[in-house]
């Protein structure tokens, strides 16, 4: 797939795009169908594409399996931690209204922190899972 | 049966159809990924389920517009779904990586080659065969 | 003060936030370090949250402020504190006992990432216990489902086999997982409701409801999958003989016994009101099928020669025993069964965990073969192994003694000679296998030497533990006995 340019130059110009529609998905979630997962899904999809055209090592130049690591992890410590942020100030575990003043400006912020710890983990974990499919060599 | 029943049931009828076809795969097939297709067939149809009875007759999509007085379908059902989905795809996930440890470990993923091997020691190799064997189901 | 507000989120939240954590670290002591103590702060949490249920019976934790039945709620009560504590107990015990051990079953570098997966399978197993609604149990089912099998295939290390179990399980506990999801749409149906506090008020005003009752079915068979009652027990076996010995101490001891709770709280707390039906699948299903379990899990340990699976199907017989005393139907009964729950939890435990260190000793499976004399290469080890295996048989001045003893109490209650009979001889029969082992292992002569030059320390102090915890109950038993009482009020009301 690499030698052939339209893959090349199609995959280049879309790559943008996708990640900029999964964005559009993940902060669009309270009003629509959206939200973490599958904003996660899609982003990951636009790394998945560029590792499919370009090949694995070049895919892992891009998103090293480090940064895959850390942001897996990076995205549950985001979710539990407004919870414990949520206890700190004082309500229960996941309780948004000390955020803010009012009390729906406080939901809205809650559930815009959360959804992306999980838009952040979902994205690792699908690039990391297609990362270890296929660049999975047998021991020995 | 009356076609009466059909036409006011026929949600729950797919829903019955896809969740037999999903269990038979997981028992009768031999290939351990097309165990896992079965699997995701199985939970699928328990989503269309949810998602049906959610509905409410005359309901729009549970998604606030701004008109009042409008009719919505249940959200909760699709949110317990999502959960769902995200579950079934993370027990889909470990499953395939399973299979990939399997093959490569036993180097066979037919259910019927590793019954044999359980008999004996259980480690000793697979005699790797013609593949004319596997199932073509 | 604001974490003893807020324990019960607090003692799933920590072991996740520190799971996440822990996959980060480098090194595998800090690793093991970081869980240990995160155990130890659960602990510390469990005995907090015990204190508070003996003084108000009861708390109800909001998440996120929402008040049921709108909001998911932690519910804890008599029926579950102990459970809790037991979980935070047998995972400081495990998770001590895995410096070792699991250094020794796993790679090096896969360490870290394995006590990130422990971690996650003790949060979901706090969650299990305490939660109030069905559909987040769902969540929790399959948080521990998934983390119990990734620990399990961490054995094909030793012996690749695991990862066919581990394969076994997944399937057999996804479907399970999904018969109890389509319970709950069933019972959602019929009652509009997740909360279980809810439910069991709306079926109430409801009476008899076809929906319900088949949704109490599919719920039912599902926890049963999870819980190992003896049909659907399949994956039980060889999952508990091929993990790391480790894991299999810690979800050996505790991962079915949380679900047998929640077995018992399905049948005796919610559906109150299908008496006939409840009473009628006690008397006449579930009571054939433990009877059955008992004698299948005893016999076939008898003639069993691999010790872990073994241990396995006598923990497949111990459910039996458990769901047997639920099955009387009985106030007594449902306490029979609570203190077993605690008290098989310590006992198998131990016994995995001595087999673990056995296997360690010789480098190889343990086996009846590979076993001859190892009781007096390893005197320290054996000597904790027999005392929870008396345990096991039901001798007095151990746990054990006082599980037999109730459930035979709740027995001649029920007046029925025939179910005297049949455990009595049940016991029996779990000595036969007991009295093969120790005679292999203590009156043979040892064969080979041991491939390490002294038992680990730090191995066979936690199976010390655990059985100083087994004697100290069955000599000062009264805060087993009426924890089990306390889950029987808590369920069916004080009689």
């Amino acid at each position: 797939m690499r030698d052939n340019p339209v893959f090349k130059i199609v995959s280049k110009i879309l790559f943008g795009p996708i990640i900029i529609y999964g964005l559009y998905v993940q902060f669009h979630g309270d009003y629509g169908p959206g939200g973490g997962f599958q904003a996660g899904v899609i982003v990951a999809a636009a790394f998945i594409l560029y590792s499919m055209i370009y090949g694995l090592e070049e895919g892992r130049k891009l998103m090293p399996d480090w940064i895959i690591r850390s942001v897996m992890a990076l995205g549950v410590l985001v979710f539990g931690g407004t919870g414990i942020a949520s206890i700190l100030l004082g309500a229960n575990y996941l309780d948004y209204s000390p955020f803010a003043y009012k009390i729906y400006k406080a939901q809205h912020l809650g559930i815009i922190i959360v959804e992306l710890g999980v838009g952040l983990t979902v994205f690792a974990v699908m690039l990391g899972l297609f990362n270890a499919f296929a660049g999975f060599k047998p021991h020995k | 049966m009356s076609i009466n029943l059909i036409v006011l049931y026929w949600n729950y009828i797919i829903v019955i159809m896809l969740m037999m076809a999903g269990l038979y795969i997981i028992i009768s097939n031999q290939n351990f990924i097309k165990k896992l297709v079965g699997l995701s067939i199985f939970q699928s149809s328990v989503f269309i389920f949810y998602i049906s009875l959610g509905k409410v007759s005359g309901g729009t999509a549970p998604i606030l517009t701004g008109i009042e007085d409008t009719v919505y379908s249940n959200p909760l059902p699709h949110v317990l779904i999502l959960t769902a989905i995200v579950v079934g795809v993370a027990t889909n996930a470990l499953g395939l990586a399973l299979v990939v440890r399997i093959q490569e470990a036993f180097k066979s993923i037919e259910e019927h080659k590793l019954l044999a091997l359980k008999k004996e020691d259980g480690l000793k190799d697979i005699q790797i065969e013609d593949s004319k064997e596997d199932s073509a189901v | 003060m604001l974490i003893l507000d807020n324990i019960p989120a607090l003692l799933v939240a920590i072991p996740l936030l520190a799971s996440a954590v822990v996959s980060l670290l480098p090194s595998a002591r800090i690793a093991w370090g970081f869980a240990f103590v995160t155990t130890l702060i659960c602990l510390y949490m469990a005995f907090e949250l015990v204190g508070i249920i003996s003084s108000t019976q009861a708390l109800s934790y909001a998440f996120g402020g929402w008040e049921p039945p709108w909001g998911i709620v932690f519910v804890l009560d008599s029926a579950n504190v102990y459970l809790v504590l037991l979980v935070a107990f047998v995972s400081v015990i495990a998770t001590l006992y895995a410096y070792t051990m699991l250094a020794r079953e796993i790679a090096v570098e896969d360490l870290p990432k394995a006590y990130a997966v422990w971690l996650l399978a003790i949060a979901s197993l706090f969650g299990l216990a305490m939660t109030g609604d069905a559909f987040n149990l769902f969540v929790f089912l399959e948080i521990s489902a998934l983390s119990s099998i990734t620990l399990i295939a961490l054995g094909a290390g030793q012996d690749r086999r695991a990862l066919l179990a581990a394969y076994n399980y997944l399937i057999i506990g996804a479907i399970g997982a999904t018969f109890y999801v389509i319970g709950v749409g069933y019972l959602y149906a019929a009652t509009g409701s997740l909360n279980l506090i809810d439910i069991t008020d709306r079926l109430n005003e409801l009476g008899t409801n076809q929906a319900a009752i088949t949704g109490l079915a599919f719920m039912l068979a599902g926890i049963m999958v999870k819980a190992g009652v003896f049909p659907v027990h399949i994956w039980l076996p060889a999952a508990y003989s091929y993990a790391p010995s480790a894991v299999s101490s810690l979800l050996a001891a505790v991962a079915t016994k949380v679900a047998i709770y929640y077995f018992a709280r399905l049948l005796f707390g919610i559906f109150i009101d299908i008496t006939q039906l409840v009473d009628f699948f006690l008397l006449y299903i579930l009571m054939p099928v433990s009877v059955l379990a008992i004698f299948y899990g005893t016999i076939a340990a008898i003639y069993q020669s691999d010790f872990k699976r073994l241990f396995a199907l006598s923990s497949i017989a111990q459910i039996g025993y458990i769901t047997f005393a639920f099955s009387l139907n009985s106030h007594s009964g449902i306490s029979a069964g609570f203190i077993h729950i605690i008290n098989h939890a310590l006992i198998k435990g131990a016994l995995f965990m001595a087999v673990g260190i056995f296997a360690l000793g010789i480098g190889s499976r343990a086996t009846m073969s590979s076993m001859q004399g190892v009781g007096r290469q390893m005197p320290i080890t054996f000597a904790g192994f027999v005392l929870a295996g008396l345990a096991l048989i039901g001798v007095p001045l151990t746990a054990g003694f006082i599980s037999k003893l109730y459930l035979f109490k709740a027995i001649f209650e029920t007046g029925n000679g025939f179910y005297v009979a049949l455990i009595a001889l049940s016991s029996v029969l779990s000595v036969l296998y007991l009295w093969k082992i120790f005679e292999v292992m203590w009156l043979k002569e040892p064969v080979q030497p041991l491939k390490i030059d002294k038992e680990p320390a730090s191995a066979y102090l936690p199976v010390w533990l655990m059985v100083g915890v087994i004697m100290i109950f069955g000599v000062y038993s009264g805060e087993v006995i009426s924890s089990g009482i306390g889950a029987a009020n808590a369920l069916i009301g004080a009689r």
